[in-house]
């Protein structure tokens, strides 16, 4: 069975016009606002390294973490029909993974962050499965599944690690967080590009996507079609947990340290909502990476254009729901429709005024 | 003779969480004793999470109609922060104070309920995000309002503290103390408003049209088109109900801790949301009942208090025990009512046999 791509890709591609709407209406205020706001410097870094730095650059990399979950958080949406809001908590699980394994020689070497980072993968996958199983075998919903982990899985990294906050001093964790020596541009960009191509590959060579969708849209119609819906939502997991693990990884390592109470956190919100702002459907269904990744941009657009404006950090959140608002009420379906038959009335009026001027 | 009528998911539920509740306080008057041997210790589980009580209901009523609203806990933070200024700065200073306080509370509820309801029922975007704008925009507003915490005191408000300062004392369910004065049970008034409006809302629920509505609209939306109902007015007006209690809320919230900051009621709507599937309500609407989440309240709070007079005393093992709690009973439920639909499908298919022969 090979997929018809057109099909599925023309059909979706008008999801993307509320992100992209709303990225073009950001960029263009801040041009107006302030077009220093795009200036992008090449600095000298405290290491003596140098490396790009300005809003631009400052906004793709805060949203690498955010933009790796969303994309986990797509897939997990679309074939299960709801959202799992226990990533932040098992962020901080990884991140507990991560560095115990990293630190367990007593010192940090390239061999032992690898091994961590395989090892924080595997573990949030344990756990992701959880969720899934919970999800996929019980059929239970997905968010109230998720608020188990969500309400003790901070409690578990806190046990995991023994100590409140544990160090990570090391150049290698620093080019990881940072920037590599010699490359201008912040490790974290690379690491969402990474996981983008894998997804991207993934969904080339393989069904997963048809499979995910049809599972989304009928779970009923897709067994019937030898598909096995648990082994889709339960792969949904698989891959949401190695997305949580990886941005894990970045956020530990952006701060040189672990506290399983902040790491992450709340992202599992702003996951969500990346997710919804890109267009995807929270019921399950179709979806589009690409909307849900422009969501996560846009979100931290959103922050950093408020953190420009001078709005202090706790208040961002107000100015922050009334945007959201917004770009939901653009798109949500009745006022879509009433668009769609505004422009429908307009079109036939036109061609009832042409067919006029013929006679 | 008359058969017994088979119990409906949502009264099997209910009973679960409220026969789990019993057995957990009995094993908690026989392992641990001491306070849980006083009635007080009940009265002092509805003093301390009569707001959590009241918020249940409203998450209860959204939920049974096939939505879900996080926004809670924000409105309650923004409540009690805007009722605490109030009553600071230009609050009149006497009984006519707390009643515009109530009303501030209730208006602000009230506020973001109707601009909920608008947007989940009208304009048919997902509650989810809506709620979530919701509480960021509640909790973005309270720390406009003031970042510092705001404490309401003797001095600033003298009525509204002697107000709240206020118990009901209940002489016979009291206890010796070792004096041999006899100390009273003692209720807040906050909580004797949770417990109203968990009978106002069980009431309603069950004998009027709305809540018949709701029930309606969260077990088939289709159908309930199809009956006649207006599903989307009923959903805007569960939606209304629910920041209507929030606001309510956080009033009860500020009696018992008269102090507003930023992290008031902190993640309270997921507690809310547990409370309520402990007590028998399930997201996907039509199942569920006040009566269950009140007990899924105590349940929770029973949980933290043994926790808290255990050797445990930690906050990580509280909340590993409410987690491992709530999928106890995520996995009771999920198994008791798939047991209960196979049963039910073998039997209508048992009859479907007999009539064809």
């Amino acid at each position: 069975m090979v997929p018809t791509k057109k099909r599925g890709k023309s059909g979706s591609l008008s999801q993307l016009i509320i992100p992209l709407t709303a990225l073009a209406i950001l960029l263009l205020f801040n041009l107006i606002r302030d077009p220093g706001f795009y200036a992008i410097k090449v600095v000298t870094n405290n290491d003596g390294n140098s490396v790009l730095s300005g809003n631009l650059i400052s906004i793709i990399d805060s949203a690498s973490a955010l933009a790796i979950i969303a994309m986990g958080m797509t897939l997990v949406t679309a074939a299960c029909g709801g959202q799992d809001i226990s990533v932040g908590a098992v962020a901080a699980i990884s991140g507990a993974f991560f560095v115990k394994v990293a630190n367990a020689g007593g010192t940090l070497t390239i061999g032992s962050v690898i091994l961590g980072i395989v090892v924080a993968i595997l573990g949030t996958i344990a756990f992701m499965m959880f969720n899934g199983t919970l999800v996929a075998v019980f059929k239970i919903q997905p968010m109230i599944a998720t608020l188990i982990l969500f309400s003790c899985g901070r409690s578990i990294a806190y046990w995991i690690n023994g100590s409140a906050t544990p160090q990570l001093i090391s150049p290698i964790i620093q080019a990881m967080g940072m920037t590599i020596p010699g490359i201008p541009i912040p490790t974290p960009i690379f690491a969402v590009a990474l996981m983008a191509i894998l997804l991207g590959l993934v969904f080339k060579f393989t069904n997963l996507r048809l499979y995910t969708q049809s599972v989304g849209i009928n779970q009923g119609a897709a067994r019937l079609n030898g598909i096995n819906p648990t082994a889709i939502k339960l792969l949904s997991f698989v891959i949401l947990g190695v997305c949580v693990a990886v941005a894990a990884v970045i956020g530990v390592s952006r701060l040189g340290q672990l506290n399983h109470k902040t790491l992450l956190v709340d992202i599992e919100m702003d996951a969500i909502l990346a997710v919804a702002i890109g267009g995807n459907n929270l019921g399950g269904g179709k979806f589009r990476l690409l909307g849900s990744v422009l969501g996560a941009y846009i979100i931290q657009m959103l922050t950093t254009t408020l953190y420009a404006m001078s709005v202090p950090p706790v208040n961002v959140k107000a100015y922050k729901a009334i945007v959201i608002i917004i770009i939901v009420v653009a798109g949500s379906p009745v006022i879509k429709n009433s668009v769609s038959s505004l422009v429908n009335r307009i079109r036939t009026g036109r061609k009832l005024s042409a067919a006029k001027g013929v006679k | 003779m008359k058969r017994r009528e088979p119990l409906t998911n949502t009264q099997l539920l209910m009973s679960i969480a409220i026969g789990i509740f019993v057995v957990m306080y009995a094993a908690a008057m026989i392992g641990l004793g001491g306070g849980f041997m006083k009635f007080q210790q009940i009265f002092d589980l509805l003093n301390d999470n009569a707001y959590l009580i009241i918020i249940a209901c409203a998450l209860t009523i959204v939920m049974i109609g096939g939505g879900i609203n996080i926004s809670v806990g924000g409105v309650i933070g923004l409540t009690v922060m805007a009722c605490a200024l109030y009553l600071n700065g230009t609050g009149i200073q006497s009984w006519l104070g707390i009643i515009t306080t109530l009303l501030l509370a209730l208006g602000i509820g009230l506020a973001f309920g109707i601009g909920q309801g608008f947007l989940v029922s009208y304009l048919e975007i997902q509650p989810f995000i809506v709620t979530l704008a919701g509480m960021f925009l509640s909790r973005g507003l309270t720390t406009i309002l003031s970042v510092d915490p705001v404490k309401v005191t003797n001095k600033t408000h003298e009525v509204f503290y002697a107000f709240r300062s206020t118990k009901i004392e209940i002489p016979f369910l009291g206890y010796t103390a070792a004096n041999g004065n006899l100390i009273p049970g003692k209720l807040e008034i906050g909580a004797v408003v949770a417990l109203a409006i968990v009978v106002l809302m069980f009431l309603m629920l069950r004998y009027m049209k709305l809540g018949r509505n709701i029930y309606a609209l969260g077990g088939n939306q289709q159908s309930a088109l199809m009956l006649g109902i207006n599903v989307k007015r009923t959903r805007f007006l569960s939606y209304v109900i629910s920041g209507l209690l929030s606001g309510l809320a956080g009033f009860v919230f500020l009696m018992h801790k008269p102090a507003g900051n930023a992290s008031v009621a902190m993640r309270s709507e997921m507690d809310a949301i547990a409370a309520s599937i402990i007590g028998g309500t399930l997201l996907t609407g039509g199942v569920g009942n006040v009566i269950g989440s009140f007990f899924g309240v105590m349940i929770l709070a029973t949980i933290q208090k043994i926790i808290a007079l255990s050797p445990l005393n930690e906050s990580w093992w509280q909340d590993m025990a409410s987690g491992a709690l709530l999928g106890f009973f995520i996995l009771l439920q999920s198994v008791v009512l798939s047991g209960r639909e196979k049963r039910r499908a073998k039997a209508s298919a048992a009859k479907a046999a007999v009539l064809k022969e």
